[in-house]
């Protein structure tokens, strides 16, 4: 038996097909995996992702510590209630997690991290944390997290959790934090749609959940959240990146903050050099031109550029065709054509751009 | 639970195989395989007229989740495919016995049919793979 998280049982109650998520039972889809992306990406729908890791950090010195900790710089959060996106690297400049930051106020920062990294995550926090000194590291198992995305996610919610938390959130823009009550409520999220990310207190969560329900929110399992976040070409942990590649070999170049040249953070140096010496691979979108569907760990190999590999490869519901991220050569050319083995069969995909949709719509089109 | 048609013969590999009144074979996959992977996205079958060996691969279907073989349940040949699939590939989950049949073999030796499972025995196979 894997780990719960509070709303187990509600999925349990909706037949929700259960699979092994880093260690945790969690819904893979409710019925329909297709239905479900499509419901998120035409409405709205709710996740639960109460298995990510959310860590307090306070005290005189977080800022600080953030800074050297984080690729990105929290310096870039000058009022509280923003969040920014972020790699923690090792000094190898390898990716140990992508997370949000969110600046509640000038001794609080909260990370939200990923679920199957979390032994690693607390350590390397924790062991900098006693290192640096000037912060505490709170592990927040006590909280759920509540995800509702779509184009009519914000009215939805509004419905159902009422109008105190209409007007806190009307009009925020993404990347933006606010505390309701016992809520926090972020404009984050993992699909490309509008909506907002809600951490709660874990005994508040199937109440919560009930309630969205009421008002019309559909449940969503991880199933077509991968399909979503793929499609709105965001990178997954463990999948495009983990501690043997870089942000600058993951598409994650515009996450890493250089300037101010000062600043020091772990893994500058190895990204320095990298930079200095040239970095040979990068991240790429991938569109199957043919029939069948792109996986990961498919070679892809490139007329004159060199051979890569798909990181995530998956069938795009919106899209109606496969698609996928693959690190290939840096020398791979925007709208080129390369060759996948799909079980033994080549088939040729285009190089693209990604995102591969955005608010509903593709994108490649327009390249 | 998956549903498990009594007049059916079904493969360790979780295909069915229905005998037409004509005696050729119509080949599926199972209620309990379509479960398993999910919404399906792309299905490639073999085209009428090509020969194939029992317990040999002779289709791929693929869902959101994964690639699978589709092996034949007995040796024959394809006498036709369903192609109705290419367009729908979701036919194969809401209707895995019906809209969402595959092909059709005529079999090089009927005896080949007694080698497969009926639903009783098929059912207890499910039910231990679940465990």
């Amino acid at each position: 038996m894997g780990l719960r998280t509070p709303l187990y049982n509600s999925h349990i109650k909706l037949g929700a097909k259960m699979v092994d998520f880093g260690g945790w039972d969690m819904p893979l889809h409710y019925g329909s995996q297709i239905e479900e992306h499509h419901q998120v990406r035409t409405d709205c729908g709710m996740f639960d992702v109460s298995h990510m890791n959310v860590l307090d950090l306070r005290g005189a010195g977080v800022r600080d510590f953030l800074r050297l900790l984080l690729a990105n710089d929290v310096a870039r959060l000058k009022t509280t209630g923003r969040a920014l996106y972020s790699c923690m690297l090792n000094a190898r400049g390898g990716v140990i997690d992508d997370l949000i930051v969110y600046f509640m106020d000038e001794q609080w920062f909260r990370i939200v991290a990923n679920a199957a990294t979390r032994a690693t995550d607390t350590a390397w926090v924790g062991a900098a944390a006693r290192d640096l000194g000037g912060v505490g590291v709170t592990a927040r198992d006590d909280l759920a997290i509540i995800a509702v995305q779509g184009p009519n996610a914000r009215a939805k919610v509004y419905q159902a959790l009422g109008e105190a938390l209409r007007a806190a959130t009307e009009g925020m823009r993404p990347f933006h934090v606010v505390t309701v009550g016992e809520l926090m409520v972020a404009t984050t999220g993992y699909t490309g749609e509008d909506g907002f990310e809600i951490i709660l207190p874990a005994k508040a969560a199937s109440f919560t959940w009930r309630m969205l329900r009421e008002a019309g929110v559909p449940p969503i399992g991880l199933g077509a959240r991968d399909t979503l976040r793929l499609e709105a070409g965001m990178n997954l942990y463990g999948a495009d990146m983990d501690e043997t590649t870089t942000p600058l070999e993951s598409g994650l170049d515009w996450t890493v903050a250089f300037e101010p040249r000062e600043r020091k953070f772990i893994g500058r140096e190895a990204l320095e050099q990298q930079k200095a010496r040239g970095v040979a691979r990068k991240l790429v979108g991938l569109v199957l031109e043919g029939k069948g569907v792109l996986r990961n760990h498919q070679k892809v190999v490139c007329d004159g550029a060199g051979a890569g590999e798909i990181t995530s490869g998956s069938f795009s519901p919106t899209l109606g065709k496969s698609i996928a991220l693959a690190r290939a050569p840096a020398a791979v050319a925007l709208d080129g054509r390369c060759q996948v083995d799909i079980r033994g069969r080549p088939e040729t995909v285009r190089v693209v751009r990604y995102p591969f949709v955005g608010h509903g719509r593709s994108c490649l089109g327009k390249q | 639970m998956s549903q498990i048609p009594k007049d059916l013969k079904y493969a360790k590999s979780h295909e069915w195989v229905r005998t037409e009144k004509d005696g050729t074979l119509t080949v599926g996959i199972t209620d309990h395989a379509q479960e398993l992977m999910g919404d399906m996205v792309y299905v490639d079958l073999p085209q009428a007229g090509a020969q194939i060996a029992a317990g040999k691969e002779c289709a791929v279907v693929e869902s959101v989740k994964a690639a699978s073989d589709v092996y034949a349940p007995v040796s024959g040949e394809i006498v036709a495919a369903n192609d109705a699939l290419a367009g729908a590939p979701e036919t194969v989950n809401k209707d895995p016995y019906g809209t969402g049949w595959m092909f059709r073999i005529k079999p090089a030796n009927k005896a080949e049919l007694d080698g497969l499972l009926d639903a009783k025995a098929y059912d207890a196979l499910v039910a231990s793979e679940k465990h």
